[in-house]
Formats: C-alpha cells, structure tokens, sequence
C-alpha cells in the first residue's frame, strides 16, 4: 500500500514536471518503487530485470538522448481535453476488468491449472535445475526467448542504424577543413 | 574530468565487483534468480559506469565498438546455433536433451549456452547503444 502511494505520488510529480531532467530521475525512481512492488509479489527475476533495465539502463540512455535534446519539454499547443478523456476512460476499462480477475493466490485458476504444474513438478527431473523461471525460459519455452532475443537484436541493429546513418550523411565542418 | 578523485578510485574498486555479480547472475541463474538478459544488462552497466568515469575513448580501448556491435548478431548465432546443433545431434531444434550422454545434463548445459548467448546479444545491444548516443553528442 505505502508503495503503490508512493508510485501514484510519483506519476503525478512526473506528469507535473517541466524539467526533463527531473522526469527521468523521477522514471528511475518509479523503476525501482516497482521493482520492490515485484519483490513484494515474489517474482524475484522480474524485479531484477526491471531494477536494471528500468532504473539503470533506460535512465542512462534517457540522459544520453537528453544529452542531444533540450532539458525543458515544450508548451503542449492543443488542449489536454481530449487525452485525458481517453486515458481516464481507459483506466476505467481497467479497474472494470480487475473485477473480473481471481484474488491473489489462488491456486485453482485457469493461469495455474495449465501448464505450470507440469513445469513445476518435471523441472528438476528433467533439466535438474531448481529455478523454474530458467528453465521454462530456455528449455520448455526455448523458442520464445529466441524470438526475444531476436527481437532484442533487430531493436538494436535499428537503433544503431539511426543514430549512426545520419552522422556519415552530413560531414562536420572540422572534416571539410582537414580534406582542404 | 580531472578532479574527480573520489569518482575514479570508487570505480577502481566497484567495477571488479559488478563484472563478478554479472557472472554470477550469470552462472547461478539455474540456482537463484537471474540469468542471461540480467546478467548481460549488468555487465553492460559496468562498461557504461566505467565509460562515465573514464571517458568513452577509454572504454572504448577496451571494449572496442567493432567488438561491441559483433556482439549484437553474435548472441543470436549462439542461441540459433545450438538449436542447429541439436537437429544434428538427432532431436528436435532447440531440444538439447542430446548434446550430452545424458539428457538431463544435456539439458542443463544447453540452458547454460543458451543463456550465454542471450547475454552476449543483450550485453552488446546495450554498449552499442549506448555508444553511438554518446558518440553523436561529441
């Protein structure tokens, strides 16, 4: 309760803030209420991804990219009416759906009936590894995380395609001097 | 650059330690939580911390931006390779239960290159990334 006040404190100081700046230092902060949230919740793996992807290595390239842009966001030149309209009917759409969801911890939902008690129990006789969250990764679901890591692949290639493509198109003045 | 005394000498002594927490995120990630996009992203954090402290011409003579974007394609080969592995070894692809005598270290040691793999790939993506944003402010 204390962290998701926390978080909902976060998000407004964020919405508020002009200075870009702050916003990502805020972002890195909000990663790590929310990587406490899935500690809380148990999911050890993914409170650890989400502690050093989202706290760490997305503050640092949000300062980089700031690095080449400017620290205070633009005046917005329309009104808000319309977003938040359409993100105050989405988050309703949302609570409404959390109704509809089984409480925390049961054990017989369709989520836990599925597959995942034959991960569980054949984990260690099969792969002898105790953490299941591995080997569901890379043995059971095999497949998906080579299409992650795939895609992982593709985003940085595309990346490093913008960012490096431009630079060769426009020589800077100190090169033209150099060839002269 | 030049009086951040305190800055240097704290990275002299964190870096050892963030290259052997990523190994044994790494490594342990059969036994605990973690394994090889962690690993890889804190491995990438520790060749950004030190390209902070250091300077990117430093990082860069370490780690050099030819090796850092051979990384990127080079994971997926990993990955992709022991599936193709697997098909000659007689099962399915990305079934690793024949690359040892016995299944179950096959599978075991198949996660383990696996997850080498997805490392390198994340490692690499990450430090590539983040070179080229520095590299363009300059």
């Amino acid at each position: 309760m204390v962290l998701l006040t926390l978080l909902a404190a976060i998000t407004v100081g964020i919405v508020r803030m002009r200075n870009l700046f702050a916003v990502v230092v805020l972002g890195g902060i909000y990663s790590f209420l929310m990587a406490s949230v899935m500690i809380v919740l148990d999911a050890v793996d993914v409170a650890m991804t989400e502690a050093s992807v989202g706290a760490g290595i997305s503050t640092v390239l949000m300062l980089a990219a700031l690095h080449l842009t400017k620290t205070e966001e633009a005046v917005p030149t329309h009104t808000p009416l319309l977003p938040l309209f359409v993100a105050v009917a989405t988050g309703i759409v949302l609570v409404f759906g959390t109704f509809a969801l089984p409480s925390f911890g049961v054990a017989e939902t369709p989520m836990n009936m599925h597959v995942a008690p034959y991960y569980l129990q054949n984990s260690i006789p099969d792969t002898s590894v105790p953490n299941v969250v591995t080997s569901v990764l890379s043995s059971y679901r095999g497949f998906d995380t080579l299409g992650e890591t795939t895609v992982i692949f593709t985003a940085g290639i595309a990346v490093l395609m913008l960012l490096k493509g431009k630079r060769e198109l426009k020589p800077g003045p100190k090169r033209r001097r150099i060839r002269r | 650059m030049k009086l951040d005394v305190i800055f240097r000498v704290a990275a002299k002594i964190f870096i050892p330690f963030m290259l052997v927490f990523a190994l044994y995120v790494q490594f342990h990630g059969d036994f605990g939580p973690g394994g090889g996009f962690q690993a890889g992203v804190v491995a990438a954090a520790m060749v950004i911390f030190y390209a902070i402290i250091f300077g990117l011409d430093a990082a860069q003579r370490i780690f050099p931006q030819r090796l850092v974007e051979l990384m990127v394609p080079a994971g997926v080969a990993i990955f992709a390779g022991v599936g193709v592995v697997s098909l000659f070894l007689g099962s399915e692809y990305l079934d690793y239960s024949r690359l040892l005598h016995d299944p179950v270290h096959g599978q075991h040691i198949g996660i383990l290159l696996v997850e080498i793999g997805v490392l390198v790939t994340v490692a690499g993506t990450m430090v590539a990334i983040f070179y080229s944003f520095i590299g363009r402010g300059r």
